[in-house]
């Protein structure tokens, strides 16, 4: 089946992740207190027929949580990156965004 | 009864006639030969009648000769090996097989069900179940279930444990080849020369496909031969023999299954009789070939009516004349090599061709073995009675039919090539109408198709070019020369038009199209007249295409007649779709090695060996192997748990606590990650402290609970639920990685570091004051919820004020390798006191007194609110939860919350999953709650309950209903408050 390739650990079977949902929402800031935008971010989601990103952590390897490319209508795997990497620019973007 | 004349040769064929192999059937000694098949050697001993067929019970002999085969399905084995529904084609006879025929009562020879398969047979038609068994009264079906449940099915599984062994493996290769017919050999060839790995996958014993038909002493053979040779002589090429690949995958990954049982394997000595294993490749080549279809007449599922290519392996490969006078039906080529082959055999043949002319040479190759040779001639009914004895022919231009008597009816509707595998990730096969065939639907990357299962000719060049092109694909393009020449060898195709049914006036006399389950034209003609005219429909309403052979010789008729009545062509008519296994898999080898104690893998505390040598009744909880009571206590769980309570209430006990998972939280922004994760305050958590606390998940369910302790300013200790402890780890990684990425906090799992004891009861201080001599536990140096480290003789030590009983307690937490030592230490200093060690069971109820929420209660969608702890929520901060926390739904005064129940029956018993109900309203439906927990409280002398309650404590001091619709229970209950015992806490503070 799967072969995932996690940055640190290299090309691995899937059994050694769990899958983990959607990668393109942004989780809103921690405070935020508006329930609405909350709302939208746990309960709405796109689910797209094509290629999509979403997340996996490599839970029997390093445990590091990824952002993995997939087509869902082939199943066919692509690039993987750190979460923490895109995590980090995207803070970085916000409180560019903000200042 | 059989082709009375059926008879080995005595030379030729791919036998070993010096190996006779005995074996039993039905209780008697038969012999075949070392490379028969079980339904060879059933045919060369006269066995002609194998079956009753599903619904009819009529008699039934073999179709085919290989996987194709729908009827001649025997029991194998007996007692714990008995195995039913095995196709006797496909089984390699060995020394000490046993067999038996299957679905007759009282024998297959004498069957009296085919009395009423007979003149019940109108009753059985399409979709009888739905009409036939719905009344008189609503719920009648529940009656007439058990008795045909027991009539359906063709055999019998056993019930006792299989004492075979299997295995499970992973492997890789570069190319893998599903076939080794011609195409595949070329592309093995190809593939081999150019240096890859090769693994090439073929479900018989004997490698060559369609080569096997032929005879022995042909330039077929020489071929196959030379092509055999070399490619096991390539160290680069991988070949399993007697392995079908069962399934395609994503990814490129194929489940290959291997028989073992011709080597007799034993399991004693760790053989294994299958062997699953995942392969994963780089490119894979199609190379499975086609399988030739029936034709549509009356009667066309009698004893002694065969596919062609099968009378054609019978003879050339297994040496067996299966008839004297034969018939060969056809509507293509490929079946007069069959009456060729026969005739030079010594057969009278007959061949009646549907189209107006054949091949020349064909045509000229029969006239000179003196064919009886009917053109434009199509076949209308056979007839016999337990076997075909003749048939009636109609020629295309005359009204009248011919009458012939033959003993062997051999007939080809053409050729499907076997797509199922191509289409296993969801390639749709399409229809080429040149064919008359599905043909695979355009390949994927890294996939490729050679010979007839594309539709193709020349399997050489198509095989070479495949392996080639394979090759290619996984970087090694060169060397692979030229494709293997044979030009005394001709390709005799068969493809045509679907069959059309030639008996569509019906009659008397049926014409199957699905011989397993026993559907006819007139089940199909049916289903388009009640609506049913989709192919999926079809299929579910008539059963058509879903028996073990998985409709190989049925689904293109199908199509084809729905088609026809439709009035639209086949691909508008569309196909169903094929899905894994290929044939059918034993459970045995999709398990493996994991059974039993290796199901799954199973944890031990460190202090497993001192409970099992010292009375300790285990229970799982999870994976985890915990103590579930001592023998101190009673023999039973019931006796036992009620004296360990009354010990802890009232003295002292220790529990084991290892399994609760345990994380370390570390860095300068700890207590910031804490303070957003928990609901309650724990930013100004001072050191040396605990703090019980909860987490929710984004959508304001609670996720844990559990209690975190303060060790440094930057160090915490927190501790989740057994069960939930891989779950919340996940979940922190989550926090820190994706959202929270500049909180400089690290966080480990050290659940299997620490041994964890609790020693709880009145006496515990005296307890660890003895344990520990040097070391204050006084109220005031270490209160409730406080924590302290010692190093004590080199070891470090932990010790926590927490109490999940309400009893003053405290847990005691040291590196796993110390842990035995220091339970025997705490019990041993604390025997003048009556220390003993309590279990599971108590532990679990003793909380329950307490009103501690815990597993049972968590169940993924309650919130804090209802489970009483509301009060925890922080108003000053934000946490993870707060806003979706305020919805309106989560707000609802009618919401299921936690409540206690005090049993008002007498003697009478609550159980964990009881409905609730309010007082006199009607039991039905899904109640107002459920109870989570239940116990027997030893403090108040009654069975007590934590139960989740519409409207919650609204309702205390209520009586209720506990419904157990289960065992027919109704018991009352008073809603009381959750807490049991000292509500105040005072036994804890102590």
């Amino acid at each position: 089946m799967l072969r995932i390739p996690c940055p640190h650990c290299g090309l691995r079977d899937y059994t050694e992740f769990h899958y983990a949902g959607d990668a393109t929402k942004l989780r809103p800031a921690h405070g935020t207190d508006d329930v609405r935008v909350w709302r939208d971010y746990v309960f709405l989601f796109d689910n797209p027929k094509g290629v999509h990103l979403e997340y996996w952590q490599h839970v029997e390897g390093c445990r590091q949580w990824l952002v993995l490319e997939r087509d869902t209508a082939t199943n066919t795997v692509g690039r993987s990156w750190l979460a923490r990497d895109c995590a980090a620019k995207t803070e970085a973007e916000q409180s560019h965004a903000a200042t | 009864m059989p082709p009375h004349d059926a008879h080995r040769r005595p030379a030729g064929g791919r036998i070993d006639r010096t190996q006779p192999l005995a074996f039993q059937f039905e209780g008697r000694e038969l012999t075949g030969y070392a490379g028969d098949t079980l339904a060879a050697a059933l045919l060369s001993n006269g066995v002609g009648l194998i079956g009753r067929s599903f619904k009819y019970h009529r008699p039934r002999g073999f179709l085919a000769a290989g996987v194709e085969e729908p009827n001649g399905l025997l029991t194998l084995g007996t007692e714990g090996r008995r195995t039913p529904n095995v196709p006797a084609t496909t089984t390699e006879l060995y020394q000490g097989l046993i067999c038996a025929r299957q679905n007759g009562w009282p024998s297959v020879e004498f069957d009296l069900m085919s009395i009423t398969g007979g003149l019940l047979g109108p009753l059985f038609e399409a979709g009888f179940y739905y009409k036939t068994f719905m009344g008189p009264r609503r719920g009648s079906w529940m009656f007439y279930e058990p008795f045909i449940r027991r009539a359906a099915g063709l055999g019998a599984a056993t019930h006792l444990p299989d004492p075979d062994r299997y295995e499970t493996a992973n492997a890789f290769t570069d190319v893998l080849i599903i076939g080794s017919g011609p195409a595949g050999l070329a592309a093995a060839r190809a593939a081999g020369r150019s240096g890859c790995r090769v693994t090439l996958v073929e479900q018989d014993f004997l490698l060559g496909g369609c080569f096997l038909t032929a005879p022995t002493d042909t330039p077929e053979e020489v071929l196959r031969g030379s092509l055999e040779a070399e490619i096991t002589s390539m160290p680069n090429v991988q070949i399993f023999r007697r392995t079908t690949a069962i399934g395609i995958y994503d990814g490129l990954t194929a489940v290959l299954v291997e028989r073992q049982d011709h080597a007799r394997p034993d399991p004693t000595k760790g053989e294994a009789r299958e062997i699953l294993t995942t392969l994963r490749a780089r490119a894979i080549v199609h190379a499975e070939g086609a399988l030739e279809r029936p034709l549509l007449f009356g009667n066309n599922d009698l004893p002694g009516v065969m596919l062609a290519s099968a009378v054609r392996t019978y003879l050339n490969r297994y040496a067996l004349v299966l008839g004297r006078r034969v018939l060969i039906a056809t509507n293509n080529d490929s079946a007069w090599t069959t009456a060729i082959d026969l005739a030079a055999a010594g057969a009278r043949v007959t061949i009646a061709d549907e189209r107006p002319m054949a091949t020349g040479s064909l045509q000229t190759a029969a006239q000179k073995a003196g064919i009886d040779i009917r053109l434009a001639t199509y076949l209308v009914r056979a007839h016999g009675s337990r076997t075909v004895q003749g048939a009636e022919l109609q020629a295309a231009d005359s009204a009248k039919t011919q009458s012939i008597d033959c003993d062997l009816i051999g007939m080809s509707g053409g050729w499907s090539p076997t797509v199922h595998l191509t289409s296993h990730t969801g390639l749709r096969p399409v229809y080429d109408s040149a064919l008359g065939a599905l043909v695979p639907g355009p390949w994927p990357a890294g996939v490729i198709g050679a010979g007839s299962v594309t539709g193709r000719g020349d399997p050489l060049a198509d095989g070479h070019a495949a392996g080639t092109t394979a090759a290619g694909w996984v970087g090694f393009a060169a060397n692979t020369g030229e494709p293997q020449h044979a030009e005394s060898v001709t390709w005799v195709a068969g493809w045509a038009n679907p069959a059309k049914n030639r008996a569509p006036d019906g009659g008397r006399a049926k014409v199957f199209v699905d011989f397993q389950n026993d559907v006819t034209t007139r089940d199909l003609a049916l289903a388009h007249e009640e609506g049913y005219e989709s192919l999926e429909h079809l299929k579910r309403y008539t059963t058509l295409g879903m028996g073990t052979d998985q409709g190989k010789t049925s689904n293109i008729a199908a199509a084809q007649l729905m088609a026809a009545l439709r009035g639209i062509d086949l691909q508008t008519a569309g196909i169903t779709t094929y899905r894994p296994p290929y044939t059918p898999v034993s459970v045995g080898a999709l398990a493996g090695r994991h059974t039993g104690a290796h199901f799954r893998p199973t944890r031990r505390t460190p202090m497993h060996d001192w409970h099992l040598a010292n009375g300790a009744t285990m229970i799982e909880a999870g994976p985890w192997l915990r103590p579930w009571f001592y023998s101190w206590a009673g023999n039973d769980v019931g006796t036992a748990y009620v004296a360990e309570m009354e010990l802890v209430r009232t003295g002292v006990g220790i529990s084991d606590v290892s399994s609760l998972g345990k994380i370390e939280v570390q860095g300068p922004d700890a207590a910031e990650f804490l303070n957003r994760l928990y609901t309650n305050d724990f930013a100004k958590l001072p050191v040396g402290k605990a703090r019980y606390g909860v987490m929710l998940n984004d959508d304001a369910t609670v996720l844990d609970d559990g209690t975190t302790a303060r060790f440094s300013d930057s160090t915490y200790f927190l501790t989740t639920t057994t069960a939930q402890a891989g779950e919340v780890m996940s979940r922190l990684e989550f926090l820190l990685q994706t959202a929270w990425p500049n909180l400089r906090v690290h966080v480990l799992s050290v659940t299997d570091r620490w041994a964890g004891m609790s020693v709880a009861g009145p006496k515990s201080r005296e307890a660890l004051t003895l344990a520990f001599p040097g070391l204050d536990f006084s109220n005031q140096a270490l209160p409730h919820m406080g924590v302290c480290q010692h190093e004590v003789a080199g070891i470090t030590v932990r010790v926590a004020r927490l109490s999940f009983s309400g009893e003053l307690a405290y847990e005691v937490y040291v590196p796993a390798d110390r842990g035995t030592a220091m339970w025997e230490t705490l019990l041993e200093r604390g025997s003048s006191l009556g220390m003993r060690p309590y279990g599971l069971e108590a532990l679990a109820s003793l909380r329950i007194e307490k009103g501690h929420v815990a597993g049972l209660e968590l169940d993924h969608r309650n919130t804090l609110d209802d489970l009483g702890l509301g009060k925890l929520a922080s108003q000053k901060k934000a946490f993870v939860g707060r806003e979706l926390r305020q919805r309106q739904e989560l707000q609802a005064p009618d919401r299921w919350s936690l409540v206690g129940l005090e049993c008002l029956d007498a003697g009478a018993k609550l159980r964990g999953g009881s409905i609730l109900f309010a007082k006199d309203e009607p039991i039905k439906g899904h109640g107002r709650g459920y109870i989570t927990s239940v116990t027997w409280s030893t403090v108040l002398q009654k069975t007590i309950a934590l139960a989740l309650y519409n409207g919650g404590l609204r309702h205390e001091g209520q009586e209720i209903v506990c419904a157990y619709p289960l065992r027919n229970e109704q018991v009352r209950a008073r809603i009381v408050s959750p807490v049991f015992i000292d509500p105040s806490g005072e036994r804890m503070r102590a």
